[in-house]
């Protein structure tokens, strides 16, 4: 079930990842959701120079009638929404407070310091056992994989977007992912996005 | 079709700052439009190049910021409503132009925008275009919110208008590049025709000769309309107040910092003792409504970005107006109060605020607070800026650094801005040293080129992409070719502006408008300004070492030409070239004696470790099928297959 209104006025979700992951139109869709829904929104995103293999956010402030600062003040997200693993405990740092939901996916993008061996990336049940420690809420889904799956990685986005909606502390639900998916992708590709958006929704749901 | 059209007056819309800026002046019937792209100002003249056609406009990438100013004053003068969008340091470019510009005035209306980059989240420097204003003397608006960035550019044309001069607008990264709601207004119906008068009297502004002379004269009339513009600051809407009539602290800020101020206030809950004087006008300021707002209160915080720009007008007013409206104590930047570098944000103000007010505020429980930041600083790695995979920038620069060390007196790569900056870096292989302006690598490296008179051995090479050839580069150039410096030149060219969004440049066969355009050949330029020019594919890493060994060799000024298509560009995304694999047979890993040279030093991101196997492996999700890794690899354990073939 979804819910039927705001967790708080404003309700504040960050979105992260890495540059290259869709993180500005997994922002840009989640927002058309809300607006379409009739609530007010402020986007605040790092693209350009920055998103060069570097770790990107977009923070989206929900709320019922007016326009907020684009950028959250420090320790007040709601939501985080986490394309890579280890940038939910950047914005954590940050944002973070102990009554957060973080919602990441479980497919880790090497920085190159790691690649080259002069950085360690901790292993996964470490990473759920940090965000344990410093959120309400953990959810750790497969979105890359089952991406795969369907054929391409970059599908990872709408299946977090749609585990997002699946976790139900959102006033939205699959009638506005409908309603907005057309201006983001072409008609050729509605089906698998509505396929990978209900695959999310489901593993969240469940 | 285009959202900016597609709705209707009366429709709230969820608009990009820049798409609220290009709105305003769909609304306000502008019929030119002409930029240079740079981040964050680029998606204005995007934005109305997608509707060009529907709205009946012109809209053209310059081939730089002075020329897209030109562009859009010549419009003006034949009494055409023009926008000129560019980032912080294209005012610079524009600057000399624009002064005098400034001094002849316009005719239709003419609005500059600038979108500057407090923070520098995608810049070099964190310039700031609000003080141009005041120093070409011309009105200055500033937007406090997404409605207003349209509003005020609509209110802009006609402001240019009343006034017969250029109107500039100023936005930042955080409301250019932020998105909020936006109510639209009507579309303005005119087609105007392009006339350009100038048979009447010398002297009259509207019917003669367009110029800046008689200077005394026409500066005198130029701050004429200065002062009509501050009269009509004192009545605009755009400046407004929140707060109690009578306050314990008054803020005073503008244009993003408004959206911080207001959070602050709000989380500190002091809605009833502070009050905030939100600028849409910053230059001139409004005398009159500032002294009525400072009379309230004696004490004043100034929140803006980035230098004191505010801070010094309202000083001097308060000095001037002291015995009017009794001492004041400021906070601000020359106190510290407010930091005077960097962007500012909601936390920022707080703290501010609780430090004037004496408060105290905990935004996180210490405890909390230091573990979660201990876990994000030690628990995981940091993620350096790299190119991206398949970018053909990695290629470049390893054949580039690998002729510089064989030729070993110690070399140098003079770079500029672009994603090519990044050679500064270890992803580029630290082989760029200085890194300024645009075409400023050519300017510094023709330059070392003529030191050795006075013993300079080392090579200079420049690097430039290929938009920042024809923007800035062609001047430096001629200037190296005429005074015999020994120089070599080495254009990244990736077919487009890459780095702000695939722009087009006068070298590609397209316009902005998508329409066709004859596209200039570098190499026919660079041939006819009298250098020697050689071209490679980057990804032929023995074909381009081979040429680019006669750059540090060879007298006079030598051009090679690295082309091949950006990795992210429209026509290449996505699609892989090459499907690449590991030899787990033959990668020997530590054991080779290559120092991992895959993983180590090239470090392309499609590249990884595997610390179970200690072996190389490519990851199939990032890897973008360029192939050059094949090559790199000594053992020849990294194959590449032609995408399709088995």
């Amino acid at each position: 079930m979804n819910a039927t209104k705001l967790l708080e006025d404003p309700c504040n979700i960050i979105i992260t990842g890495v540059g290259g992951q869709g993180n500005v139109m997994a922002s840009r869709l989640l927002s058309n959701m809300l607006s379409v829904k009739g609530y007010r929104i402020t986007i605040g995103e790092t693209f350009g120079a920055s998103q060069r293999g570097g770790a990107v956010m977009s923070h989206i402030r929900v709320s019922e009638n007016q326009t907020w600062s684009p950028q959250i003040p420090k320790g007040k997200a709601h939501i985080v929404v986490s394309l890579e693993p280890i940038e939910a405990i950047r914005i954590l740092a940050l944002y973070g407070n102990t009554n957060v939901t973080v919602l990441a996916n479980s497919r880790p993008i090497a920085p190159v310091g790691v690649i080259a061996g002069e950085l360690n990336y901790p292993p996964m049940e470490e990473i759920r056992k940090m965000l344990e420690q410093y959120a309400a809420r953990v959810m750790i889904v497969d979105a890359t994989e089952e991406a795969l799956k369907l054929g391409n990685p970059i599908l990872g986005n709408i299946i977090m977007i749609g585990a997002t909606i699946g976790l139900g502390l959102l006033p939205v639900g699959v009638d506005e992912f409908r309603a907005v998916i057309p201006e983001f992708v072409p008609a050729k590709f509605m089906e698998v996005n509505l396929e990978a958006f209900e695959i999310g929704r489901r593993m969240a749901a469940a | 079709m285009s959202k900016l059209i597609e709705k209707k007056a009366g429709d709230r819309v969820l608009l990009m700052g820049n798409e609220a800026i290009a709105r305003g002046a769909l609304e306000a019937g502008v019929n030119v439009a002409a930029g240079y792209p740079g981040t964050p100002s680029s998606e204005i003249i995007e934005n109305l190049s997608r509707v060009a056609t529907a709205r009946n406009l012109y809209v053209e990438w310059s081939v730089n910021e002075k020329v897209s100013l030109e562009t859009a004053a010549a419009a003006s003068f034949a009494r055409l409503r023009a926008i000129c969008p560019m980032k912080q340091n294209g005012v610079n470019v524009a600057s000399d132009f624009l002064l005098h510009l400034a001094g002849s005035g316009v005719r239709g209306g003419l609005v500059l925008v600038s979108c500057d980059d407090p923070g520098a989240l995608s810049s070099i420097n964190e310039g700031e275009s609000r003080h141009f204003a005041r120093l070409m003397e011309l009105p200055l608006l500033e937007p406090g919110d997404f409605q207003e960035a349209k509003d005020m550019t609509r209110w802009a044309f006609e402001l240019s208008e009343e006034l017969k001069c250029v109107v500039m607008l100023r936005s930042v990264t955080r409301m250019s590049h932020a998105s909020g709601d936006v109510v639209f207004g009507e579309l303005l119906e005119r087609s105007p025709k392009a006339y350009f008068q100038f048979d009447g009297f010398f002297l009259d502004t509207n019917t003669g000769p367009v110029m800046s002379a008689p200077v005394l004269y026409r500066h005198g009339l130029q701050q004429t309309k200065v002062a009509r513009a501050r009269a009509i600051f004192e009545e605009s809407l755009f400046n407004t107040y929140e707060g109690p009539v009578a306050p314990e602290l008054l803020i005073v800020t503008s244009s993003a910092c408004t959206l911080y101020s207001r959070e602050a206030i709000r989380l500190l809950g002091l809605g009833e003792k502070v009050g905030m004087l939100k600028l849409g006008t910053t230059w001139p300021i409004p005398s009159n409504l500032l002294k009525k707002h400072l009379s309230s209160t004696d004490r004043i915080l100034i929140v803006e970005e980035v230098l004191p720009f505010l801070e010094e007008q309202i000083k001097i007013l308060a000095a001037e107006s002291v015995h009017e409206i009794g001492p004041k104590t400021f906070y601000a930047k020359n106190d510290g109060t407010i930091p005077m570098n960097g962007e500012l944000n909601p936390d920022i103000v707080t703290n501010a605020l609780v430090k004037v007010m004496g408060l105290s505020y905990t935004p996180m429980p210490p405890e909390y607070e230091r573990g979660v930041q201990r876990m994000a600083n030690v628990g995981i790695p940091q993620r350096e800026q790299t190119f991206c995979p398949g970018c053909p920038h990695r290629a470049s620069f390893w054949s580039i650094h690998r002729i510089i060390q064989l030729d070993n007196r110690k070399g140098f790569v003079c770079g500029d801005i672009g994603c090519y900056s990044m050679a500064l870096l270890p992803c580029g292989f630290s082989t760029a040293k200085t890194c300024h302006a645009m075409g400023s690598g050519m300017g510094l490296a023709g330059a070392f080129g003529k030191l050795d008179r006075f013993g300079m051995e080392q090579p200079a090479l420049a690097v430039c992409g290929d938009s920042t050839f024809f923007h800035a580069v062609m001047p430096a150039l001629v200037n190296a070719v005429h005074h015999r410096s020994k120089v070599g030149l080495i254009v990244l060219d990736n077919s487009g502006t890459a780095m702000t969004g695939f722009q087009s440049h006068p070298g590609l066969p397209v316009d902005a408008m998508g329409g066709e355009a004859p596209p200039l050949d570098i190499a026919a330029i660079c041939r006819a300004i009298g250098a020697t020019v050689t071209i490679s594919d980057p990804f032929d890493l023995a074909g381009t070492q081979a040429a680019l060994g006669r750059l540090l060799e060879e007298d006079g000024v030598k051009v090679h030409i690295l082309r091949q298509i950006c990795a992210l560009s429209p026509e290449k995304k996505g699609k892989k070239k090459f499907s690449m694999q590991v030899d787990e047979s033959r990668c020997l890993g530590e054991e080779c004696g290559c120092n991992r040279l895959c993983t180590r030093i090239f470090r392309c991101p499609g590249l990884i470790w595997d610390e179970g196997k200690k072996k190389s492996r490519i990851d199939e999700v990032i890897c973008a099928g360029c192939g050059v890794c094949a090559e790199i690899c000594p053992a020849a354990a990294i194959v590449r297959m032609e995408e399709g073939v088995q």
